[in-house]
């Protein structure tokens, strides 16, 4: 099979002013992905598993990612010339950075036709709270209905263009969405013996809060 | 029903005098004022048999519990794999796995309890007749087990349920749930007919239904039951 | 059902749910054919099978709509044993979730395990000794042998053959269960797969049981076939049940038996070639028809060759060690990054999917779970056939609560 990059060309020559990166994986496997758009996503997509040399007909795995919002130091070395001496030294500077907060869908497609594959994509949200629409791509591959149900139960990305997008997991009326990283339990443990420091500051926390006190 | 068999059990009463007594004549026990567990092994060696109605009834009782067939998790294999010829529960009168909960005295949890099922166990508890029993097969219908932390998983069904018998493992073998409906039929057999300590089904005053929970915003709605469950008191209060 | 519409259970049966050709998606045609309160045809019917149900295998629900005896409709709830396996394995280490994996398909955990143990190894680029691999295809050929034979005794029980065949593959099941047993410690939770490796070694007399066993195997397959597959009842109840096309069942992700039943010659063992799956010669039966008899069928020839597989396994398991020297197990840290790993699991493709930000949890654990993305068609397979039917079909898709929940 082509390469990312080189399929990313072919997908700008098709789709020009369409949104794709290739986005490094530096894992030893090197299963690297193609982050899309979501004006082009769909269309894209249909490109995808209709092209006769890709033939991505098989989306095996569609899962959520959730990004929130991080502060990233970045450690940057500097040389400057030292401001006594002149010689030249080292400097190291640290930057702060906040990265933008998002949620990702990713799909691995396959092709069984011509058995090959993983060619990987991604799509993003545009924040994690109001924006977090990406386009279906249940349309193109069914195996994607229940799984992007999932994503949609338990980390709260809504899909347009899904037939049917309920919550599948947890039952209806609940409120949250409890993949994300930032859920809160309901507090519904009780005092255990145990020599897990989480599970032990969790009973505190419970403790103190049947107390009346501020955990 | 209890006032009959009260009735039926002091009138099927042997009289002392009827009773005959062994050379040895032992003193009879607390528990059984009138013949002695040795006379009445005795008197069986001899093909007569003693008995008192509660005793016949408990056994009988004992020996023919109806599982229901209700299979929620990994430990419902194992309630198969019991049923099957290698540790064949038919041995102790529990092979009749009824489909119907109408039909059954005795619930198996069998695996993990979530909330989202919870109602649902809790309504097949209260659609069984009594006399009706539960047993917590495995870790996770004891106290959630190792899905404990998850957000969906019940700390336990006995938050909501009356549990007679807690069988521990993950899955607990099938010979222990075998040990366990042992347990259950010991547990069965001591049962007073009469009397303060009768069981549940001979007291009028005890609910047989239990309040089914509700599915709320984030939780079960209420998250336990009350009446059954308590949460325990820490033994020794964390260092905070 | 009326008289105007007529009962004709045969005419219904004869005829294939699905057109040939793959239509676009459309959930208009998977809807309700007639209003539910009707009072001219007759109300439809509203029922919901599950989740305590005797033949769902599981605490699965589906509210299936009825005309007459026949299903309109048919949408699966899920979610009953949803036990958040994933967020549990995102708060734990790499290792810690290995006993996780044992209870996601609880009666396959060592394909379980694989897969994870694959994923991670891909993630942390472990290489894994040779015995090591051979140990793992003897123990997941004998964790397929262990699936098939649940499932076609599970398949009859549901067909209303109560009892006898699910005792005889239950006999067979406890005898690889005794070899689970003696090699790991636990019966159905083996947790026996590690990152570069295997946790324990086998010992001759091990080794030598396994052969006895799988010497003695193809009698039981003998047996059982002259038992149920030429059966007349069964062959009625099955042949033309639940059809799946093969443009649909690839569209729809369907993997393992089920997809080759619709024959998809498509198994991970040949494509991707994990392992040391390339080295052992074994074929892959295809499907005609894509019913439900056919999926009961290509189980019963997989086993075949996963026998085939493990006589050739056994007979050329090299000695040497099971976990590779420099392996870390506990407080594994890969360096950032993704991974997927993939392995043709009894029930179709199970897979991992991790994100590694460098600390000892993973960042992200994701499950790909074959029946939950099997259960997909069920709709389409069961829609024009009756209730009993529609108990086989869910039955021959081969679903394991603890795996579609997670």
């Amino acid at each position: 099979m082509e390469p990312l990059v080189q399929l990313r060309e072919r997908i700008l020559a098709r789709f020009p002013g369409a949104d794709v990166t290739v986005l490094p994986n530096p894992a030893p496997v090197g299963q690297d992905s193609l982050v899309i758009g979501r004006e082009h996503a769909l269309a894209i997509a249909r490109f995808l598993r209709d092209d006769p040399e890709l033939s991505l007909d098989y989306c095996s795995n569609v899962t959520g990612v959730d990004w929130p919002q991080q502060e990233v130091i970045e450690t940057t070395r500097v040389t400057q010339p030292d401001p006594t001496t002149g010689t030249p030294k080292v400097y190291e500077q640290k930057t702060k950075r906040l990265t933008p907060a998002f949620l990702e869908v990713v799909y691995h497609l396959y092709s069984m036709a011509r058995q090959h594959g993983p060619v990987i994509i991604r799509l993003r949200t545009g924040n994690r709270t109001d924006q977090v629409a990406v386009p279906s791509l249940t349309p193109i591959w069914r195996a994607c209905e229940f799984q992007e149900r999932e994503v949609f139960d338990l980390f709260g990305v809504t899909f347009e263009g899904h037939p049917d997008l309920r919550r599948i997991l947890m039952w209806d009326g609940f409120k949250d969405h409890p993949m994300r990283r930032d859920y809160v339990e309901p507090d519904d443990y009780e005092w255990e013996p145990t020599a897990h420091d989480d599970v032990l500051k969790k009973a505190q926390e419970h403790l103190a809060r049947a107390e009346g006190r501020q955990p | 029903m209890s006032d009959a068999t009260a009735q039926l059990a002091e009138t099927t009463r042997p009289e002392p005098a009827d009773t005959p007594r062994g050379a040895s004549s032992p003193t009879p026990s607390p528990e059984s004022p009138l013949i002695s567990e040795a006379e009445r092994d005795e008197l069986r060696r001899q093909g007569i048999l003693l008995t008192s109605l509660e005793e016949i009834y408990n056994w009988g009782r004992s020996h023919s519990v109806w599982p229901l067939q209700f299979g929620l998790a990994c430990c419902a294999i194992e309630m198969i794999a019991a049923s099957m010829a290698r540790f064949d529960i038919a041995r102790f009168g529990s092979e009749v796995f009824r489909p119907s909960p109408r039909q059954a005295d005795l619930l198996i949890v069998s695996g993990t309890v979530t909330k989202k099922m919870a109602p649902q166990v809790v309504r097949l508890w209260n659609q069984m007749p009594e006399p009706k029993y539960c047993i917590a097969m495995g870790a996770c219908a004891i106290s959630g087990g190792p899905f404990k932390q998850g957000y969906n998983v019940l700390k336990g069904i006995d938050r909501f349920l009356p549990v007679d018998i807690y069988i521990p493992g993950c899955p607990p073998r099938p010979e222990a749930l075998l040990h366990g409906l042992m347990q259950l039929q010991q547990k069965i057999r001591g049962q007073k007919l009469t009397g303060p300590d009768a069981p549940r089904h001979l007291r009028a005053d005890d609910p047989c239904a239990y309040p089914v929970p509700e599915f709320g915003e984030r939780d079960l709605v209420p998250p336990q039951n009350p009446a059954v469950w308590q949460p325990p008191p820490p033994p020794v209060r964390p260092a905070s | 059902m009326n008289l105007e519409s007529g009962i004709s259970p045969a005419a219904d049966r004869s005829a294939p749910a699905l057109p040939a050709a793959l239509p676009p998606f459309n959930p208009a045609a998977n809807a309700q054919v007639r209003e539910v309160h009707d009072p001219f045809h007759g109300d439809l019917l509203e029922v919901s099978m599950g989740p305590h149900h005797p033949s769902t295998h599981g605490v699965f629900r589906m509210m299936v709509t009825l005309d007459g005896e026949a299903i309109v409709k048919l949408k699966p709830v899920f979610g009953y044993l949803h036990r958040n396996h994933e967020k549990l394995g995102e708060n734990t280490t790499y290792l810690a979730s290995m006993p996780y994996t044992d209870r996601l398909d609880y009666l396959n955990s060592m394909t379980n395990n694989w897969a994870y143990a694959l994923a991670v190894e891909k993630l942390a680029g472990q290489p894994v000794p040779e015995r090591a691999e051979y140990l793992r295809v003897i123990l997941a050929e004998l964790t397929r042998l262990l699936n098939h034979t649940c499932l076609a005794g599970f398949l009859l029980q549901d067909t209303g053959a109560s009892g006898t065949p699910l005792m005889y593959a239950f006999r067979e099941r406890e005898k690889i269960l005794d070899l689970f047993e003696s090699i790991s410690g636990s019966r159905m939770m083996c947790n026996f797969q590690r990152f570069g490796g295997c946790r324990v070694d086998a010992t001759p007399d091990w080794l030598a049981a396994t052969q006895r066993f799988v010497d003695g195997y193809n009698e039981f397959l003998d047996e059982y076939e002259a038992l149920i597959t030429g059966n007349e009842i069964l062959m009625a109840r099955t042949q033309g049940v639940g059809v799946l096309g093969p443009e649909l069942a690839v569209n729809a992700g369907i993997t393992g038996p089920m997809l080759r039943a619709c024959g998809v010659n498509y198994d991970l063992r040949k494509v991707d070639g994990y392992g040391v799956y390339p080295r052992f010669d074994f074929r892959v039966p295809l499907g005609d028809h894509g019913d439900t008899y056919d999926r009961y069928m290509i189980r019963v020839l997989e086993m075949r060759e996963s026998l085939g597989i493990l006589q050739q396994a056994l007979r050329d398991l090299p000695a040497g060690p099971i976990m590779d020297p420099k392996a870390k197990i506990r407080g594994l840290k890969p360096k950032p990054g993704e991974a997927y790993g993939r392995i043709e699991g009894p029930k179709g493709e199970i897979g991992f999917y991790l994100i590694s930000d460098g600390s000892a949890n993973p960042y992200r654990y994701r499950v790909r779970p074959p029946s939950f993305v099997n259960l997909t068609v069920l709709e389409d397979m069961c829609l024009g056939q009756t209730v009993a039917d529609a108990v086989i079909i869910l039955g021959s898709v081969d679903i394991v609560l603890g795996e579609v929940d997670r």
